[in-house]
């Protein structure tokens, strides 16, 4: 059984239909990058697959560990293992970064029927976490985001991904905005955390990323569908031609 | 935001909305001066109070009520309020185990222990019913120290010397139309003392009841702290649910003498009445304190009840280097107003003042912060502080700020920084995302909005807050 199965899923933003029949299989120890130009429906995907509520969903299915993932509410698919790192990190101002990663983590234990834990051994839980990003102790009392710069922020996704430990992480755009440190840091602590039972999926504009992140496929969305999809080497291409030629043949329909 | 999950969730039941089934003595609806005459016969007081309170009576007669807050109500009928009402006892207590059983277990119902030997260790708690203060614990350890703390009935008796010298000096019985009216009928409250030079060892806690209906609650609170004395004071409040709305007009008198510090908490959880606006405890209440020299006042108010609150608890920072704060949360939910903040009068030179308010807003809620900064010719060098947050969840509240600011000398600084948002789908998003469910979210969120104000209350009562906040703010997002 596929860990991810989408079938010609559609969706809308209000009036607008942004997604256009997008199939896709995931199979656990898979990582697949998502491609494509501006405004193709690649953060829309990102979106829906955890359930943001400004989609609505006007067709197809998605199967997540062969459950209806889209019956499910979006604290719900987190709790299952669903993960989102987000293009723009929301901030919480007062709510410091140890309160807000214990309550995540508790969530997820409490979904598996764990115990929660007391705030005294989360300390020991976050130190292993931390070396993940490269963080030392004192990024837990700065309050989520607040005043974070750009590289900050997407550094905390994946520490709060490596808290949650999830089988699905969906990355939105995480290499955007970071200069070449950041974006080192942040791919290998993607790459610490991959397991064979986990999977990935990487949202990017640009190939960049996928020379730290190596991809097994990469698909390309125009136009809110996958017109073409290849192995690693199809994104050096993408990034060789640019994405205009695939337009086009998206346009011609000639693409398989 | 629509969610489903929200939308089906109603309105938590207000947990303390109960009635204890007490034979009360309450006397008939109504005020006069003969009502006023047996309030104070009732109390055994003596001639000069009685005085204070007719002169009060009279005064309040040529008084108006205010109508300046930025709320709405029906006209308040003030012949048809019971003004004393007591559980019925057949003898004075000797001790708290003589107390009605009933009585105590209310408290009990309400987490407030009167046992001594289950009380939260380090808080002294005053229980106030209806109209009369139903025990005190702790007295006698607090009385080693020379500290005074007992029902303001007691203290007329036993300290009539210092209730004569400090009642009515910070809010005179002529301030406005419910303290004056407060003056005439108010029937019992806390006192304390602090002598020169005393820590109070532990936090000092007043708990009030409104149960017999129809009646209005008048208490009166007076704290005084000699001279580089310390005190911590908190007062909690609940109210049976009832279809009419209850008067509740207190008066708060704070004294800080030279060098002493008196730090006043409220967390206030009135009966809000229904979703309709139905019922609910108007909050109309005068709170304000005087420090002297190098003294000290803080403020900290929760205000998460009452169908209407309309109060300002403030400092008159008479003498040099003063100090005052005022740290508030006001929620509304429902139908709920509020029309609250605090008036920082600085007299004495180089004194100092801080207000931090977070006004949240929900439901249909409408949220006012009014402040009043004054800095007299002779505050020189003197500063303030203010900032105001508003939070808006959802699209049929309202939040509003009205800030005086009056400064009459040129040495001054004076500050005042707003803000308002709106709790956003984005940010909810993002913690259910994160596992967390839409209630833990916004109670996560707001929490962090009012983070602030909560480092300022004492450990357990701001544990007590964040859930009384969680509870006030169910089923806000629709």
């Amino acid at each position: 059984m596929s860990m991810l199965e989408i079938r010609n899923l559609s969706a809308s933003a209000g009036e607008r239909e942004i997604l256009r029949g997008v199939s896709l299989t995931v199979n656990a120890g898979e990582v697949h990058a998502i491609m494509g130009p501006n405004g193709s429906g690649k953060s829309t995907l990102a979106q829906v697959l955890a359930g943001h509520p400004s989609y609505t969903v006007t067709g197809g299915e998605v199967t997540y560990e062969g459950e209806d993932l889209l019956d499910l509410d979006p604290e719900e698919r987190a709790q299952k293992g669903v993960f989102l790192a987000f293009q723009y990190p929301v901030e919480i101002p007062g709510v410091t970064n140890a309160y807000f990663l214990r309550a995540a983590y508790n969530e997820i234990r409490k979904a598996k029927g764990l115990e929660e834990v007391d705030p005294m051994d989360f300390i020991d839980v976050l130190e292993e976490k931390l070396k993940v990003v490269e963080w030392g102790p004192e990024i837990m009392s700065r309050f989520v985001n607040a005043g974070f710069s750009g590289g900050e922020k997407k550094r905390n996704e994946i520490l709060q991904m490596a808290v949650m430990e999830p089988k699905l992480a969906i990355l939105d755009e995480t290499d955007s905005g970071l200069d070449i440190d950041a974006l080192r840091i942040v791919a290998s602590g993607v790459n610490r955390l991959r397991r064979p039972e986990n999977a990935t999926i990487v949202v990017t504009h640009y190939q960049r990323l996928l020379n730290y992140i190596v991809p097994d496929f990469v698909h390309v969305l125009v136009g809110g569908r996958i017109v073409k999809s290849g192995g690693k080497e199809l994104a050096l291409e993408l990034e060789a031609r640019g994405y205009e030629w695939i337009e086009d043949l998206a346009g011609t329909g000639a693409i398989a | 935001m629509t969610s489903p999950s929200v939308e089906s969730l109603v309105q938590r039941e207000y947990k303390y909305g109960f009635v204890t089934d007490i034979e009360a003595d309450s006397i008939p609806k109504g005020l006069s001066e003969d009502v006023v005459r047996l309030i104070s016969g009732k109390k055994d007081e003596p001639a000069w109070l009685l005085e204070w309170r007719l002169k009060a009576y009279r005064g309040w007669l040529k008084m108006t009520e205010p109508h300046w807050p930025n709320v709405t109500y029906k006209p308040i009928d003030y012949q048809n309020v019971i003004y004393y009402s007591a559980p019925k006892n057949k003898t004075k207590l000797a001790s708290l185990d003589d107390a009605d059983p009933k009585l105590i277990e209310t408290y009990q119902k309400l987490g407030i222990p009167l046992n001594e030997q289950k009380l939260l260790a380090g808080v002294a708690v005053d229980a106030i019913f209806d109209s009369v203060s139903v025990g005190t614990t702790y007295k006698a350890r607090l009385m080693e120290q020379g500290i005074i703390f007992c029902s303001f009935s007691e203290a007329v008796r036993e300290h009539p010397e210092l209730v004569q010298k400090y009642l009515g000096s910070v809010v005179p019985a002529s301030d406005n139309f419910f303290a004056a009216l407060n003056s005439a009928v108010f029937s019992d409250g806390s006192f304390v003392y602090v002598p020169k030079g005393v820590r109070c060892p532990m936090e000092l806690s007043t708990y009030f009841r409104i149960n017999t209906a129809e009646t209005g609650q008048f208490e009166r609170t007076l704290i005084v702290a000699d001279e580089g004395a310390y005190v911590s004071y908190l007062e909690g409040c609940t109210a049976p649910k009832r279809d009419e709305n209850q008067l509740h007009a207190a008066v708060v008198e704070l004294v800080a003498l030279p060098g002493a510090t008196i730090k006043y908490s409220t967390v206030q959880n009135w009966y809000a009445g229904d979703e309709h606006g139905v019922g609910g405890i108007f909050n109309f209440v005068t709170k304000r304190g005087k420090a002297m020299e190098k003294a000290k006042i803080s403020w900290t108010q929760v205000e998460t009840g009452s169908a209407i609150t309309w109060k300002y608890p403030s400092v008159i920072l008479q003498g040099d280097d003063s100090v005052g704060e005022f740290y508030s949360v006001a929620v509304v939910n429902g139908r709920q107003q509020a029309d609250t903040g605090t008036k920082m009068i600085h007299i004495g030179k180089n004194s100092k003042s801080t207000v931090v308010s977070k006004g949240i807003s929900a439901g249909q809620g409408n949220n006012s912060y009014r402040g009043l900064v004054k800095m007299l010719p002779r505050a020189s060098g003197s500063r303030n502080y203010t900032q105001c947050d508003s939070m808006l969840i959802g699209n049929k509240c309202g939040a509003h700020t009205f800030p005086y600011i009056d400064v009459q000398n040129a040495t001054s600084d004076v500050e005042h920084e707003a803000s308002t948002s709106k709790i956003g789908e984005d940010q909810i998003f993002y913690c259910k995302q994160r596992g967390l469910n839409t209630e833990n979210a916004i109670s996560l969120i707001v929490n962090g909005f009012c983070k602030e104000v909560f480092k300022e209350l004492p450990m357990e009562f701001a544990v007590e807050a964040q859930k009384l906040l969680g509870v006030s703010l169910e089923g806000s997002v629709g």
